[in-house]
Parts: C-alpha cells; structure tokens; sequence
C-alpha cells in the first residue's frame, strides 16, 4: 500500500482527531512512511508461511468462569467528566452513531 | 401487484454466563446501576482481557444445535466505533472467523409444518452499557438533551446469531425466533429473555414480486421488545412497502424504529455514513483452536434439542401441536416424560396422565411434577398397569394421588391391597347379580324405560367390587342381564 491511497483526513474523522493542514500533511508522510516499511515484506517470498494476525504463539488463554469482586461505585463514578446520580452522564447521542 | 415478503434476522441474545465476558464482573441482570465494572470492562489504559471459557462452551452448543461448522480457528477482533455506552472506543467481536458458520434453524408453525431458515453465522461478542435517553421527558432519544449510562452490561458475554433471508412472512419470523428462544433455553446458554434484554432482534425486511428471483430494497427494523411487536412490524412494514411500490414510489434503504404505541415503523437516521469500522485482529487476544475432540465432547454433554423432540412427539407419537410445543416448552417436564416413556413403553397414556392428572395434582400443589414424590419410574409402572388392564382407570386415578403423597411404587401398592382388576367371569357375574337382587326396585324401573337407571346400576357393581372390576366387562353383562 502507498500513501497516495491513504486518505488521511478521512482516517482522522474516524478516529475523532482534530487535525490541522499542517498535521494532515505531516502525519500522512509519516503514515505513508510505516506502510512503506510494512511493503517490502512484499518483495520477499512468502509463498510457504501461512497469514497470521498473532506474533505470538499461545493459543486458546481462557479464565474459568468465576464472579470476581468489581469497583467500587463512587470511585468509577469520580472518574467520570460528569456524573448523575449512580449514572454517567453523556452528552445527547442522537446526529451520531 | 402481488408481492412476496423476503426477510432475515439479526439476534443479539445475552449467556448465561456467571462473570462477563473478559472479566471477573458478574453478569447479572437488574443490579445497582455502575456496580458490576472493572478496568478491564471499563476499557482502562494497561488492562487485559481474558476470554471466559464457559461462554465459547456455549457458542459451541449453539453451533451443534443449529448444525452449523465449528472452524478449527477462530479469533476475536476490534470493531472499532464512537459511541457513549460502549468505554473502550471499540467493541471485541469476532469479523471474518466466527466461532460458528452457516447452520440451519429447522422450527414448526402452527399447523405443524416444519420450515427450515439457514444461519450465516453465529459469533461472539461483548454487550455495550445501557443508555437512558433523558431531558426530553418520555426517555425517548428524539428531543433528549442528554443521556444516562449504567456500564454493568458492558462487556457480557454476546452472541450475535445472523440468519439468511429464507423467510417470507411475518408469521414464519415469529415462529423462527420462538424456535431459536426455546433451542437457546433448552441448551442452556441463555434465559432469552426480550423483556430483560438478554434477546434482542432486528429484522431486514424487503419485498418483490411473486415469482421475482431478485431481492428488492430492504429496510432494518429496529427496537421490537416482544414477540408480538416484531409480528406487527413486520406485517407494518411489508404493507408499507406493497403500498409504496404500488404507488410507482421507490423503496430507500434505511434503518427504522418500530412504534409501538402507534403501531408504525417510523425513519430513525436519514442521513447515515456508510459504517466504516476498520476492523482489525485484537493483538490482546490470542486465537482460539477448536479441536474435533472438545467439539465431541460438548455434543456428547448436550441436552435433547426440541427440533428431536417435535419429530418424535409429533410425528413419531402422534401427539397433536399443541400438547407436543406444552410438552417441550418446560423442558423438566418433557425429561420427565421421556424418562417415564422409557420405562411405560405407552407414549400416548403417559402423556395422558403426564398432562392431564399429573399437572393438575401440581397446579392444585404447586409442587413441580418433576420435583413430587412421583418418580418416572413408577409412574412408568402405573401406566404399565394401565396398559395391561391389571387395573382400570379409576384405580389409576386413586393410585397417582396415593403416590403424589409420597405412597411410591404402584405396583407394589396394587400387590398389597389386591387392586387388580376382576377378570374371573364368575367373581364379576357374583358382584353383578348381588347387586341386581339389591336394587330390584331400580332393575323395575329400568325396564319401565328409565334408562337413566342403568348409570347407578353399574356404579352399584363397581362399588360392591370395592373398584376393581372392569367398567366396560360389568356394562356388558349388566346389558345381558336386563335383556338389552
């Protein structure tokens, strides 16, 4: 992948990143720049190694389904930007999604 | 113009797991709001998640259930969206390698018909927190001002079950998701619960022409709370479509909110972006490899599908509907019936008494048939009597009580007292004209025409054979006796 196919303003939109022309310029060089990097692996060949998305080799970690002690209420709640109540508050939500 | 209706579902239904999904939090329906949280399903900087392996038990139970494919691999990725009740930014699901693939619901309708809906998949997720829309006065989200969020379902275990577009009536719809509730419930992964939330559905609706082999523009229904509001909306929503075509207008593919109240599908978002999720493999979490051993060894652990029963109940025993979908909608109730059938041979007297007398003596009790003293074993022994006329059925009746009270084997009872039926002609021609030179008075007014008479007269016999005579034997000869 190039970085004429990166679009990188539309990946900040996604991302609810605020960027200025500067930054879309800098930060889409640099972004070109990793995924230039991640492309010589096509040059080599791979033919014989399967695809993975894991670099590690452990397989199938689970935990026993056990109830364990939660947080205490009021000191998730203070770590909201606002609370009401027992409930976090939120800006309205309709327009997103 | 004619048109047929082409629909799929989309169900999310909540397990029964004890913790959530990736922690330790309970998962438990109706606590104190922002108790049941943690770093990690609150999404906090260095937390990990660790998958719950009761939860991918019950996905594989899911999947034998409907017949779909267990992949060998399978791994859990990052859905990546903004949205207030989900903490982390992304929800952990499972994109292009689910735990399940394809599969078929076989369900029944109401007649009996067995229709057969396929699975795309079925994979599994973590719930979002639940938002109350507040600031507009009726906690609806048109008009809010702002939202309140409880985080304890965030994070529970879900499983997101996507069927094909096989079906082709608002009926057929219900009847699907009623079969995919009770295999659930009966599986054991669920309490599918539409009012608590643990079942939740959209359906994708779309109509075409009878005949038509293309698939017409399709609209999702969202926000139906019960089984009758997704009847409603969908036959709603295929009139308004039959009326919109027929009308020469276009259909818009778009999401709509079913209103109840007013018995309307009404546009939720008009101007939606296309979803761009940017999924990716979750680098927290390592792949799952699912051997063809574990596989056996959950199929091997699996409690009877209600598909199975049906065709035995049904097709195999007779049974009409509606007893059959009583029997298998309180699964204790149906093991208790096999097992009894196991020992009676009889279905269709076991189901008569299973049923009939035995509910009734746990209605009147509130004691649970399964939970009574009355063992399967020995209600099996008491249908054999049946069967075997050694007793008749007013024996039968007085027995079931005597066991309903702890009494136990009927068999054993039947041998003590000396119940079994009279089959000596000669002992029954005893007991029938002691009676018939008692009642002279009433044998006069019998032939005098009462034939109401004969009622008593056969009651008499009974009687005098303390119940153990053969009612059909006693109404025999007692017809011989009084010439007719």
């Amino acid at each position: 992948m190039s970085s004429e196919n990166l679009d990188i303003a539309y990946v900040a939109k996604l991302a609810r990143i605020a960027l200025t022309d500067d930054e879309v310029e800098r930060f889409g060089a640099q972004l070109g720049d990793l995924l230039g990097h991640v492309a010589t692996l096509a040059d080599l060949d791979l033919d014989s190694i399967p695809a993975t998305a894991q670099v590690v080799e452990s397989r199938n970690v689970v935990r026993e389904d056990c109830e364990r002690p939660s947080l205490d209420r009021e000191t998730v709640l203070n770590g909201a930007p606002q609370r009401q109540g027992a409930f976090v508050r939120v800006p309205r939500i309709i327009g997103q999604a | 113009m004619k048109y047929e209706a082409v629909i799929g579902i989309e169900c999310h239904v909540e397990l029964k797991t004890a913790s959530k999904m990736f922690c330790g939090c309970a998962n438990r329906f109706g606590a104190e709001p922002n108790t049941l949280i943690c770093p990690v399903c609150m999404g906090m900087p260095g937390s990990l998640p660790v998958p719950n392996a009761a939860a991918i038990e019950y996905m594989i139970r899911a999947g034998l259930a409907f017949k779909a494919a267990i992949p060998a691999y399978s791994k859990f990725d990052r859905k990546n969206y903004f949205y207030p009740d989900m903490p982390k930014n992304y929800q952990i699901s499972q994109y292009d390698m689910p735990l399940t693939q394809g599969g078929v619901v076989r369900y029944w309708l109401e007649d009996g018909t067995i229709r057969e809906c396929r699975l795309t998949r079925i994979h599994l997720e973590e719930d979002t927190g639940k938002s109350t829309h507040a600031g507009s006065g009726d906690g609806r989200i048109a008009g809010s001002s702002y939202s309140l969020v409880d985080f304890n379902r965030a994070g529970v275990p879900l499983m997101e079950c996507v069927s094909e577009p096989d079906l082709r009536s608002a009926e057929e719809a219900v009847a699907f998701l009623e079969m995919l509730r009770r295999t659930l419930m009966a599986i054991g992964v669920s309490d599918v619960k539409m009012e608590e939330g643990s079942l939740r559905c959209d359906a994708n609706v779309s109509i075409r022409p009878i005949g038509s082999e293309t698939y017409g523009t399709k609209t999702e229904i969202k926000n139906m709370n019960s089984f009758r509001s997704v009847r409603r909306a969908i036959e709603s929503e295929i009139a308004r479509q039959s009326a919109m075509l027929d009308a020469g207008e276009r259909i818009v593919q778009e999401t709509l909110g079913w209103d109840e109240a007013n018995g309307t599908t009404i546009s939720m978002r008009s101007k939606e972006l296309a979803h761009d999720y940017r999924y990716f493999p979750d680098p927290d979490l390592v792949p799952m490899e699912i051997s063809e051993e574990r596989v056996a060894a959950v199929r091997a652990k699996m409690s009877p599908l209600p598909i199975d029963r049906f065709e035995r109940y049904a097709k195999e025993y007779g049974f009409n509907i509606k007893q059959t979908t009583q029997l298998i909608d309180a699964p204790e109730i149906a093991d208790f019936f096999d097992r009894t059938v196991e020992v009676s041979k009889h279905p269709q007297q076991t189901q008569n008494f299973v049923l009939g007398d035995l509910s009734r003596l746990a209605n009147e009790s509130g004691i649970a048939i399964h939970q009574s003293p009355v063992s399967p074993e020995h209600l099996g022994e008491l249908v054999t009597l049946v069967e075997a006329k050694t007793i008749n059925s007013k024996i039968a009746k007085e027995l079931l009580a005597r066991m309903w009270a702890g009494e136990g084997s009927p068999k054993a009872i039947v041998e003590r007292e000396g119940l079994a039926q009279t089959s000596d002609p000669a002992a029954l021609a005893r007991f029938v004209d002691e009676v018939l030179a008692a009642n002279a008075a009433s044998v006069e007014e019998y032939r005098a025409g009462k034939s109401n008479v004969f009622g008593f007269l056969v009651g008499a016999v009974m009687k005098n054979s303390r119940g153990k005579a053969d009612p059909a034997a006693v109404n025999a000869l007692l017809r011989e006796r009084l010439g007719g």
